[in-house]
Protein backbone atom coordinates (compact mmCIF):
# COMPACT_ATOMS: atom_id res chain seq x y z
CA UNK A 1 0.00 0.00 0.00
CA UNK A 2 3.06 2.45 1.07
CA UNK A 3 4.68 3.03 -2.44
CA UNK A 4 1.32 3.33 -4.18
CA UNK A 5 0.66 5.98 -2.09
CA UNK A 6 4.12 7.59 -2.19
CA UNK A 7 3.74 7.42 -6.04
CA UNK A 8 0.48 8.88 -6.15
CA UNK A 9 1.39 11.91 -4.28
CA UNK A 10 4.49 12.56 -6.26
CA UNK A 11 2.27 12.47 -9.15
CA UNK A 12 -0.09 14.87 -7.44
CA UNK A 13 2.74 17.13 -6.76
CA UNK A 14 4.52 17.26 -10.43
CA UNK A 15 0.41 17.40 -11.80
CA UNK A 16 -0.35 20.75 -9.37
CA UNK A 17 2.85 22.19 -10.74
CA UNK A 18 1.82 21.56 -14.29
CA UNK A 19 -1.36 22.67 -14.13
CA UNK A 20 -0.25 26.11 -12.07
CA UNK A 21 1.92 26.59 -15.20
CA UNK A 22 -0.79 26.00 -17.88
CA UNK A 23 -3.33 28.19 -15.96
CA UNK A 24 -0.25 30.66 -16.43
CA UNK A 25 0.07 29.83 -19.98
CA UNK A 26 -3.40 30.04 -21.14
CA UNK A 27 -3.75 33.34 -19.03
CA UNK A 28 -1.28 35.21 -20.60
CA UNK A 29 -2.77 33.81 -23.98
CA UNK A 30 -6.06 34.98 -23.02
CA UNK A 31 -5.42 38.40 -20.93
CA UNK A 32 -3.50 41.18 -22.95
CA UNK A 33 -0.83 41.41 -20.64
CA UNK A 34 2.30 43.15 -21.04
CA UNK A 35 5.25 40.63 -21.68
CA UNK A 36 7.37 42.99 -18.92
CA UNK A 37 4.44 42.47 -16.37
CA UNK A 38 4.34 38.92 -16.67
CA UNK A 39 5.77 36.42 -19.30
CA UNK A 40 4.24 33.64 -19.99
CA UNK A 41 5.88 30.34 -19.33
CA UNK A 42 7.16 29.40 -22.40
CA UNK A 43 8.52 32.86 -22.29
CA UNK A 44 10.32 32.12 -19.31
CA UNK A 45 11.60 29.13 -19.96
CA UNK A 46 13.10 29.91 -23.55
CA UNK A 47 15.29 32.33 -21.63
CA UNK A 48 17.21 29.87 -20.95
CA UNK A 49 18.57 29.50 -24.18
CA UNK A 50 20.11 32.44 -24.75
CA UNK A 51 23.78 33.16 -23.77
CA UNK A 52 24.22 36.11 -22.48
CA UNK A 53 22.56 35.51 -19.44
CA UNK A 54 24.71 32.55 -18.41
CA UNK A 55 22.30 30.55 -16.56
CA UNK A 56 24.38 27.54 -15.78
CA UNK A 57 27.16 29.47 -14.76
CA UNK A 58 25.58 31.69 -12.43
CA UNK A 59 23.72 29.07 -11.24
CA UNK A 60 26.87 27.33 -10.36
CA UNK A 61 28.17 30.29 -8.65
CA UNK A 62 24.89 31.00 -6.25
CA UNK A 63 24.76 26.90 -5.79
CA UNK A 64 28.10 27.43 -4.27
CA UNK A 65 27.56 30.42 -1.97
CA UNK A 66 24.66 28.77 -0.66
CA UNK A 67 26.10 25.35 -0.07
CA UNK A 68 29.25 26.77 1.32
CA UNK A 69 27.32 29.12 3.61
CA UNK A 70 25.19 26.73 4.64
CA UNK A 71 27.57 24.10 5.66
CA UNK A 72 29.73 26.83 7.42
CA UNK A 73 26.65 27.42 9.58
CA UNK A 74 25.86 24.20 10.30
CA UNK A 75 29.86 23.36 11.32
CA UNK A 76 29.99 26.28 13.25
CA UNK A 77 26.83 26.33 14.68
CA UNK A 78 26.89 22.54 15.90
CA UNK A 79 30.16 23.05 17.09
CA UNK A 80 29.43 25.87 19.08
CA UNK A 81 26.28 24.38 20.40
CA UNK A 82 27.96 21.58 21.62
CA UNK A 83 31.40 23.65 23.05
CA UNK A 84 28.70 26.16 25.19
CA UNK A 85 27.14 22.65 26.45
CA UNK A 86 30.33 20.78 27.68
CA UNK A 87 31.17 24.66 29.31
CA UNK A 88 28.30 26.70 30.44
CA UNK A 89 30.53 29.26 31.87
CA UNK A 90 31.60 29.87 28.51
CA UNK A 91 27.71 29.66 27.56
CA UNK A 92 26.39 32.57 30.20
CA UNK A 93 29.07 34.71 28.96
CA UNK A 94 29.08 34.90 25.18
CA UNK A 95 25.28 33.88 24.67
CA UNK A 96 24.06 37.50 25.79
CA UNK A 97 26.11 38.32 23.28
CA UNK A 98 25.04 35.90 20.34
CA UNK A 99 21.62 36.81 20.88
CA UNK A 100 22.10 40.36 20.41
CA UNK A 101 24.16 39.50 17.03
CA UNK A 102 21.06 37.44 16.05
CA UNK A 103 18.94 40.67 16.07
CA UNK A 104 21.21 42.10 13.67
CA UNK A 105 19.07 41.95 10.18
CA UNK A 106 21.79 40.05 8.40
CA UNK A 107 21.18 41.52 4.99
CA UNK A 108 22.36 44.86 6.28
CA UNK A 109 25.43 43.70 6.96
CA UNK A 110 26.04 43.65 2.80
CA UNK A 111 27.39 47.15 2.74
CA UNK A 112 29.65 45.85 5.56
CA UNK A 113 31.22 43.26 4.17
CA UNK A 114 31.70 44.59 0.67
CA UNK A 115 34.10 46.50 2.52
CA UNK A 116 35.35 43.99 4.50
CA UNK A 117 35.75 41.36 1.94
CA UNK A 118 35.15 43.39 -1.59
CA UNK A 119 32.99 41.32 -4.12
CA UNK A 120 32.59 37.83 -5.11
CA UNK A 121 31.73 34.32 -3.77
CA UNK A 122 33.56 34.51 -0.73
CA UNK A 123 31.55 37.59 0.62
CA UNK A 124 28.40 35.95 -0.10
CA UNK A 125 29.33 32.93 1.74
CA UNK A 126 29.75 34.63 4.88
CA UNK A 127 26.55 36.17 4.76
CA UNK A 128 24.52 32.80 3.86
CA UNK A 129 27.07 31.44 6.73
CA UNK A 130 26.06 34.44 9.39
CA UNK A 131 21.70 34.56 8.60
CA UNK A 132 21.54 30.43 8.69
CA UNK A 133 24.14 29.64 11.73
CA UNK A 134 22.22 30.85 14.37
CA UNK A 135 19.01 29.33 14.03
CA UNK A 136 20.89 25.86 13.97
CA UNK A 137 23.27 26.81 16.68
CA UNK A 138 20.09 27.60 18.92
CA UNK A 139 18.06 24.52 18.11
CA UNK A 140 20.99 22.45 18.88
CA UNK A 141 22.32 23.76 21.60
CA UNK A 142 18.57 23.67 23.42
CA UNK A 143 18.42 20.03 21.88
CA UNK A 144 21.48 19.14 24.04
CA UNK A 145 20.31 20.65 27.14
CA UNK A 146 16.98 18.11 26.92
CA UNK A 147 18.20 15.65 28.90
CA UNK A 148 15.70 13.81 31.02
CA UNK A 149 16.74 14.46 34.29
CA UNK A 150 15.83 10.26 35.60
CA UNK A 151 17.78 9.59 32.42
CA UNK A 152 20.86 11.39 34.08
CA UNK A 153 20.19 9.92 37.72
CA UNK A 154 20.25 6.26 35.66
CA UNK A 155 23.74 7.37 34.32
CA UNK A 156 25.24 8.61 37.25
CA UNK A 157 23.77 5.49 39.24
CA UNK A 158 26.22 3.57 37.13
CA UNK A 159 29.40 6.17 37.66
CA UNK A 160 28.95 6.87 33.89
CA UNK A 161 31.44 9.30 32.57
CA UNK A 162 30.51 13.02 31.29
CA UNK A 163 31.70 11.90 27.75
CA UNK A 164 29.10 8.38 28.05
CA UNK A 165 26.60 10.95 28.89
CA UNK A 166 27.00 13.45 25.97
CA UNK A 167 28.44 10.57 23.18
CA UNK A 168 25.32 7.90 24.34
CA UNK A 169 22.42 10.00 24.87
CA UNK A 170 23.07 14.13 24.35
CA UNK A 171 24.41 13.97 20.95
CA UNK A 172 22.00 11.22 19.32
CA UNK A 173 19.00 12.76 21.34
CA UNK A 174 20.07 16.43 19.94
CA UNK A 175 19.77 15.01 16.35
CA UNK A 176 16.23 15.91 15.45
CA UNK A 177 16.65 19.37 17.10
CA UNK A 178 19.98 19.77 15.02
CA UNK A 179 17.93 19.25 11.60
CA UNK A 180 14.82 21.32 12.67
CA UNK A 181 17.42 23.98 12.44
CA UNK A 182 18.98 22.70 9.68
CA UNK A 183 15.60 23.30 7.88
CA UNK A 184 14.66 26.60 9.09
CA UNK A 185 18.86 27.34 7.90
CA UNK A 186 18.35 26.07 4.45
CA UNK A 187 15.46 28.47 3.49
CA UNK A 188 17.20 30.92 4.70
CA UNK A 189 20.92 30.18 3.16
CA UNK A 190 19.15 30.68 -0.25
CA UNK A 191 17.84 33.97 1.02
CA UNK A 192 21.25 35.00 2.53
CA UNK A 193 22.87 34.32 -0.93
CA UNK A 194 20.73 35.61 -3.00
CA UNK A 195 20.36 39.21 -0.94
CA UNK A 196 24.53 39.09 -0.71
CA UNK A 197 24.41 38.87 -4.83
CA UNK A 198 22.15 41.99 -5.10
CA UNK A 199 23.99 44.05 -2.68
CA UNK A 200 27.87 42.90 -3.50
CA UNK A 201 28.28 40.68 -6.43
CA UNK A 202 29.22 40.40 -10.01
CA UNK A 203 27.80 36.92 -10.37
CA UNK A 204 25.56 35.15 -9.66
CA UNK A 205 21.65 34.40 -9.84
CA UNK A 206 20.90 37.85 -7.83
CA UNK A 207 23.31 39.66 -9.76
CA UNK A 208 21.73 38.63 -12.85
CA UNK A 209 18.28 39.46 -11.41
CA UNK A 210 19.29 42.87 -10.88
CA UNK A 211 21.29 43.40 -14.68
CA UNK A 212 18.14 42.20 -16.78
CA UNK A 213 15.96 44.48 -14.50
CA UNK A 214 17.97 47.88 -15.40
CA UNK A 215 16.13 46.02 -19.00
CA UNK A 216 12.96 45.14 -18.05
CA UNK A 217 13.55 41.70 -18.86
CA UNK A 218 11.04 40.58 -16.62
CA UNK A 219 10.81 36.43 -18.48
CA UNK A 220 14.89 36.48 -17.56
CA UNK A 221 14.20 37.61 -13.90
CA UNK A 222 11.36 35.10 -13.65
CA UNK A 223 13.58 32.57 -14.37
CA UNK A 224 16.15 33.36 -12.36
CA UNK A 225 13.54 33.46 -9.17
CA UNK A 226 12.45 29.77 -10.49
CA UNK A 227 16.20 28.46 -10.60
CA UNK A 228 16.69 29.91 -6.92
CA UNK A 229 13.88 27.95 -5.71
CA UNK A 230 15.25 24.91 -7.33
CA UNK A 231 18.07 25.82 -5.33
CA UNK A 232 16.30 26.26 -2.62
CA UNK A 233 13.73 22.55 -3.04
CA UNK A 234 17.34 20.29 -3.37
CA UNK A 235 18.78 21.64 -0.38
CA UNK A 236 15.64 21.25 1.28
CA UNK A 237 15.45 17.87 0.46
CA UNK A 238 18.96 16.94 1.03
CA UNK A 239 18.42 17.87 4.38
CA UNK A 240 15.17 15.88 4.38
CA UNK A 241 16.42 12.57 3.08
CA UNK A 242 19.56 12.73 5.56
CA UNK A 243 17.13 13.06 8.16
CA UNK A 244 15.54 10.31 7.01
CA UNK A 245 18.55 8.50 7.27
CA UNK A 246 20.23 9.52 10.29
CA UNK A 247 17.40 10.23 12.37
CA UNK A 248 15.01 7.12 13.76
CA UNK A 249 11.59 8.58 12.84
CA UNK A 250 8.56 8.25 15.75
CA UNK A 251 5.37 7.97 13.36
CA UNK A 252 3.37 9.12 16.19
CA UNK A 253 5.25 12.50 16.31
CA UNK A 254 5.95 12.52 13.00
CA UNK B 1 15.89 -20.39 43.58
CA UNK B 2 12.37 -19.29 44.25
CA UNK B 3 11.54 -16.01 46.33
CA UNK B 4 10.17 -17.91 49.21
CA UNK B 5 13.35 -19.82 49.35
CA UNK B 6 15.68 -16.96 48.89
CA UNK B 7 14.03 -15.45 51.65
CA UNK B 8 14.32 -18.46 53.68
CA UNK B 9 18.20 -18.70 52.71
CA UNK B 10 18.35 -14.86 53.86
CA UNK B 11 17.05 -15.18 57.30
CA UNK B 12 18.44 -18.24 58.32
CA UNK B 13 20.70 -16.03 60.82
CA UNK B 14 22.91 -13.94 58.05
CA UNK B 15 23.29 -10.05 57.90
CA UNK B 16 20.44 -8.46 56.42
CA UNK B 17 21.53 -6.55 52.67
CA UNK B 18 20.40 -3.47 53.90
CA UNK B 19 20.72 -1.53 56.84
CA UNK B 20 19.06 1.69 57.34
CA UNK B 21 18.99 3.29 60.54
CA UNK B 22 17.76 6.76 61.60
CA UNK B 23 17.87 7.91 57.74
CA UNK B 24 17.47 11.80 57.59
CA UNK B 25 18.01 13.72 55.01
CA UNK B 26 17.41 17.82 54.66
CA UNK B 27 17.27 19.80 51.06
CA UNK B 28 18.47 23.52 51.24
CA UNK B 29 16.82 26.12 48.81
CA UNK B 30 16.37 29.62 49.18
CA UNK B 31 18.05 29.79 52.49
CA UNK B 32 15.26 27.40 54.06
CA UNK B 33 15.53 23.88 55.04
CA UNK B 34 13.24 21.56 53.92
CA UNK B 35 13.04 18.09 55.56
CA UNK B 36 12.85 15.46 52.93
CA UNK B 37 12.95 12.33 55.02
CA UNK B 38 13.57 11.62 58.79
CA UNK B 39 13.26 8.55 60.67
CA UNK B 40 14.16 5.59 58.41
CA UNK B 41 15.08 2.71 59.87
CA UNK B 42 14.70 -0.94 58.46
CA UNK B 43 16.43 -3.98 57.55
CA UNK B 44 15.99 -6.16 53.82
CA UNK B 45 17.04 -9.01 53.24
CA UNK B 46 18.72 -10.46 49.83
CA UNK B 47 15.61 -11.47 47.68
CA UNK B 48 13.25 -9.18 49.62
CA UNK B 49 10.88 -7.13 47.77
CA UNK B 50 10.00 -3.53 49.81
CA UNK B 51 7.10 -1.65 48.79
CA UNK B 52 7.92 2.08 50.12
CA UNK B 53 4.75 4.19 50.08
CA UNK B 54 3.30 7.46 51.01
CA UNK B 55 1.98 10.50 49.52
CA UNK B 56 3.22 12.29 47.49
CA UNK B 57 5.96 14.79 48.76
CA UNK B 58 6.89 12.07 51.61
CA UNK B 59 10.27 11.48 50.40
CA UNK B 60 10.17 8.18 48.93
CA UNK B 61 12.02 9.15 45.56
CA UNK B 62 14.47 10.81 48.36
CA UNK B 63 14.88 7.19 49.82
CA UNK B 64 15.15 5.86 46.84
CA UNK B 65 18.53 8.33 45.80
CA UNK B 66 19.51 7.64 48.46
CA UNK B 67 19.81 4.08 47.90
CA UNK B 68 20.99 4.31 44.72
CA UNK B 69 23.89 6.47 45.88
CA UNK B 70 23.04 9.60 44.15
CA UNK B 71 22.25 11.43 47.02
CA UNK B 72 24.39 11.84 50.73
CA UNK B 73 22.08 11.22 53.79
CA UNK B 74 22.30 14.33 56.13
CA UNK B 75 22.13 12.03 59.59
CA UNK B 76 21.99 7.99 60.55
CA UNK B 77 23.44 5.22 59.18
CA UNK B 78 22.81 3.34 55.40
CA UNK B 79 24.99 0.06 54.94
CA UNK B 80 24.27 -2.15 51.90
CA UNK B 81 25.53 -5.25 51.23
CA UNK B 82 27.41 -7.59 53.80
CA UNK B 83 30.99 -9.31 53.80
CA UNK B 84 29.06 -11.86 51.79
CA UNK B 85 27.28 -10.81 49.35
CA UNK B 86 29.75 -6.92 48.62
CA UNK B 87 28.03 -4.22 47.03
CA UNK B 88 29.36 -2.04 44.37
CA UNK B 89 27.29 1.08 44.47
CA UNK B 90 28.96 1.89 40.80
CA UNK B 91 27.20 -1.68 39.32
CA UNK B 92 24.90 -3.12 41.65
CA UNK B 93 22.09 -0.82 41.30
CA UNK B 94 19.12 -1.44 38.74
CA UNK B 95 17.25 2.08 38.33
CA UNK B 96 13.18 1.45 36.79
CA UNK B 97 11.42 4.80 36.43
CA UNK B 98 7.47 6.16 36.28
CA UNK B 99 8.26 6.95 32.60
CA UNK B 100 10.34 4.05 30.88
CA UNK B 101 12.93 6.57 29.21
CA UNK B 102 14.11 4.36 26.50
CA UNK B 103 16.05 6.42 24.20
CA UNK B 104 14.18 6.50 20.76
CA UNK B 105 17.05 6.03 18.36
CA UNK B 106 18.07 2.82 19.66
CA UNK B 107 16.45 -0.51 19.30
CA UNK B 108 15.23 -2.08 22.29
CA UNK B 109 17.90 -4.70 22.81
CA UNK B 110 20.29 -1.69 22.46
CA UNK B 111 18.49 0.18 24.91
CA UNK B 112 18.25 -2.80 27.31
CA UNK B 113 22.31 -2.79 26.64
CA UNK B 114 22.78 0.75 27.69
CA UNK B 115 23.93 0.36 31.45
CA UNK B 116 25.99 -2.69 29.87
CA UNK B 117 27.74 -0.07 27.91
CA UNK B 118 28.19 2.21 30.35
CA UNK B 119 30.13 0.03 32.68
CA UNK B 120 32.14 -1.17 30.00
CA UNK B 121 31.02 -4.78 30.00
CA UNK B 122 32.28 -7.15 27.47
CA UNK B 123 29.40 -6.42 25.43
CA UNK B 124 28.69 -10.10 23.32
CA UNK B 125 28.07 -11.60 26.63
CA UNK B 126 25.91 -8.65 27.57
CA UNK B 127 24.24 -8.70 24.30
CA UNK B 128 23.25 -12.85 24.95
CA UNK B 129 22.01 -11.74 28.53
CA UNK B 130 20.25 -8.79 27.10
CA UNK B 131 18.48 -11.00 24.75
CA UNK B 132 17.41 -13.40 27.67
CA UNK B 133 16.30 -10.77 29.64
CA UNK B 134 13.81 -9.92 26.69
CA UNK B 135 12.55 -13.00 26.94
CA UNK B 136 11.98 -12.88 30.69
CA UNK B 137 10.26 -9.99 30.39
CA UNK B 138 7.86 -11.74 26.87
CA UNK B 139 9.38 -9.32 25.00
CA UNK B 140 11.47 -11.90 22.68
CA UNK B 141 10.37 -11.38 18.99
CA UNK B 142 10.95 -7.21 19.88
CA UNK B 143 14.55 -7.09 19.77
CA UNK B 144 14.83 -4.77 16.64
CA UNK B 145 11.66 -2.67 17.38
CA UNK B 146 12.47 1.06 18.31
CA UNK B 147 10.40 2.08 21.50
CA UNK B 148 7.46 3.71 19.94
CA UNK B 149 6.58 0.87 18.34
CA UNK B 150 5.65 -0.61 21.55
CA UNK B 151 2.66 0.29 24.18
CA UNK B 152 3.42 1.79 27.47
CA UNK B 153 3.29 -2.00 29.25
CA UNK B 154 5.92 -3.27 27.04
CA UNK B 155 8.10 -0.25 27.08
CA UNK B 156 8.35 -0.51 30.58
CA UNK B 157 8.98 -4.22 30.64
CA UNK B 158 11.88 -3.23 28.30
CA UNK B 159 12.96 -0.33 30.89
CA UNK B 160 12.98 -3.41 33.38
CA UNK B 161 15.41 -5.87 31.01
CA UNK B 162 17.51 -3.08 31.00
CA UNK B 163 17.38 -2.55 34.74
CA UNK B 164 18.67 -6.15 35.06
CA UNK B 165 21.25 -6.50 32.14
CA UNK B 166 24.18 -5.95 34.24
CA UNK B 167 22.98 -8.25 37.15
CA UNK B 168 22.85 -5.93 39.39
CA UNK B 169 22.29 -6.69 43.42
CA UNK B 170 19.46 -4.31 44.38
CA UNK B 171 16.53 -2.74 41.71
CA UNK B 172 15.03 0.61 42.64
CA UNK B 173 11.28 0.75 40.94
CA UNK B 174 9.67 4.41 41.51
CA UNK B 175 6.38 4.24 40.94
CA UNK B 176 7.09 2.40 37.28
CA UNK B 177 3.17 1.49 36.66
CA UNK B 178 1.91 4.66 37.89
CA UNK B 179 1.65 5.89 34.19
CA UNK B 180 -0.21 2.66 33.07
CA UNK B 181 -3.58 2.20 32.46
CA UNK B 182 -5.48 0.62 36.00
CA UNK B 183 -5.77 -3.10 33.69
CA UNK B 184 -2.07 -2.82 32.85
CA UNK B 185 -0.95 -2.02 35.94
CA UNK B 186 -2.44 -4.98 36.87
CA UNK B 187 -1.15 -7.76 35.15
CA UNK B 188 2.57 -5.53 35.35
CA UNK B 189 2.11 -6.28 39.06
CA UNK B 190 1.85 -9.72 38.53
CA UNK B 191 4.76 -9.74 35.64
CA UNK B 192 7.17 -8.44 38.55
CA UNK B 193 6.53 -10.63 40.96
CA UNK B 194 7.09 -13.25 38.31
CA UNK B 195 10.26 -11.83 37.25
CA UNK B 196 10.74 -10.97 40.92
CA UNK B 197 10.90 -14.73 41.61
CA UNK B 198 12.97 -15.99 38.43
CA UNK B 199 15.91 -13.01 38.86
CA UNK B 200 16.07 -13.95 42.80
CA UNK B 201 16.88 -9.93 42.90
CA UNK B 202 16.86 -7.44 46.12
CA UNK B 203 14.00 -5.28 45.02
CA UNK B 204 12.64 -1.52 46.53
CA UNK B 205 9.38 -0.68 45.15
CA UNK B 206 8.30 2.74 45.58
CA UNK B 207 4.41 3.73 44.97
CA UNK B 208 1.17 5.82 46.34
CA UNK B 209 -0.69 2.55 45.60
CA UNK B 210 -1.64 0.78 48.84
CA UNK B 211 -2.89 -2.08 47.35
CA UNK B 212 -0.13 -1.96 44.83
CA UNK B 213 2.47 -1.66 47.97
CA UNK B 214 0.45 -4.63 49.67
CA UNK B 215 0.56 -7.15 46.89
CA UNK B 216 3.64 -6.76 46.15
CA UNK B 217 6.01 -6.61 49.48
CA UNK B 218 7.44 -8.83 51.33
CA UNK B 219 7.54 -5.91 53.70
CA UNK B 220 6.49 -2.64 53.39
CA UNK B 221 7.70 0.64 54.71
CA UNK B 222 5.05 3.20 54.83
CA UNK B 223 6.04 7.28 55.08
CA UNK B 224 4.05 10.10 55.73
CA UNK B 225 4.35 13.94 54.01
CA UNK B 226 4.47 16.61 56.49
CA UNK B 227 6.70 15.83 58.80
CA UNK B 228 7.97 13.72 56.16
CA UNK B 229 9.00 10.56 58.28
CA UNK B 230 9.01 6.97 58.24
CA UNK B 231 5.54 5.79 60.34
CA UNK B 232 5.34 2.13 60.05
CA UNK B 233 7.10 -1.24 58.93
CA UNK B 234 6.37 -4.23 59.27
CA UNK B 235 6.09 -7.46 56.74
CA UNK B 236 3.70 -8.76 54.61
CA UNK B 237 2.78 -12.32 55.67
CA UNK B 238 1.12 -13.78 52.33
CA UNK B 239 2.23 -16.42 50.69
CA UNK B 240 4.00 -16.38 47.12
CA UNK B 241 3.00 -17.17 44.51
CA UNK B 242 0.51 -14.30 44.94
CA UNK B 243 -2.29 -13.82 42.76
CA UNK B 244 -5.29 -11.17 41.96
CA UNK B 245 -7.34 -13.82 44.52
CA UNK B 246 -5.65 -12.33 47.66
CA UNK B 247 -6.70 -8.73 47.25
CA UNK B 248 -10.22 -10.13 48.80
CA UNK B 249 -8.53 -12.44 51.80
CA UNK B 250 -8.87 -10.71 55.02
CA UNK B 251 -5.42 -10.43 55.66
CA UNK B 252 -5.09 -8.32 52.75
CA UNK B 253 -7.69 -6.06 53.80
CA UNK B 254 -6.09 -5.53 57.33
CA UNK B 255 -2.91 -4.73 55.73
CA UNK B 256 -4.35 -1.92 53.54
CA UNK B 257 -5.95 -0.83 56.47
CA UNK B 258 -3.44 -0.66 58.56
CA UNK B 259 -1.59 1.97 55.83
CA UNK B 260 -4.35 3.49 55.46
CA UNK B 261 -4.65 4.81 58.93
CA UNK B 262 -1.20 5.20 59.50
CA UNK B 263 -1.91 7.49 56.51
CA UNK B 264 -4.50 9.58 58.07
CA UNK B 265 -7.58 8.26 56.29
CA UNK B 266 -10.62 7.27 57.58
CA UNK B 267 -11.15 3.17 57.46
CA UNK B 268 -14.79 2.16 58.92
CA UNK B 269 -13.31 0.02 61.22
CA UNK B 270 -11.37 2.47 62.64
Amino acid sequence: MKPRRAELSAGVIVGVHLAALAVWQVTCMLVDIPRYILPPPLDVIATLGLPKHDFAGNTLVTAAEIFGGYLLGIAIGVALAVLFTWSPVLMLLVMPLFVTLNMIPKVALGPLIVVWFSYGIVPNILVTFSICCFPILLTTARGLREVEPDLLDLVRSLRGSRWQLFRKIQLPGALPYVFSGMKVGAILAVAGATVGEFIASERGLGYLMIQVQSSLDTAAMLMALILLTVLGVILYGLVLGLERLVVVQDERVA
Amino acid sequence: MSAAGLRAVAAAGREPFIRLRSIRKVYRAAGQELLAVSDVTMTVDEGEMLSLVGPSGCGKTTVLKMLAGLLPPDGGEAVIGSAARPFDPGRDVGMVFQQPLLLKWRTVLENVLLPAEIIGLPIAPARERARELLRMVGLSGYETKYPHQLSGGMQQRAAIARALVHDPKLILMDEPFAALDALTREQMNLELLRIWSASGKTIVFVTHSIPEAVFLGTQCAVLTAGPARMADVFPIEIAYPRTIDIMTTPAFGAYTRRIYKQLGVATSTG
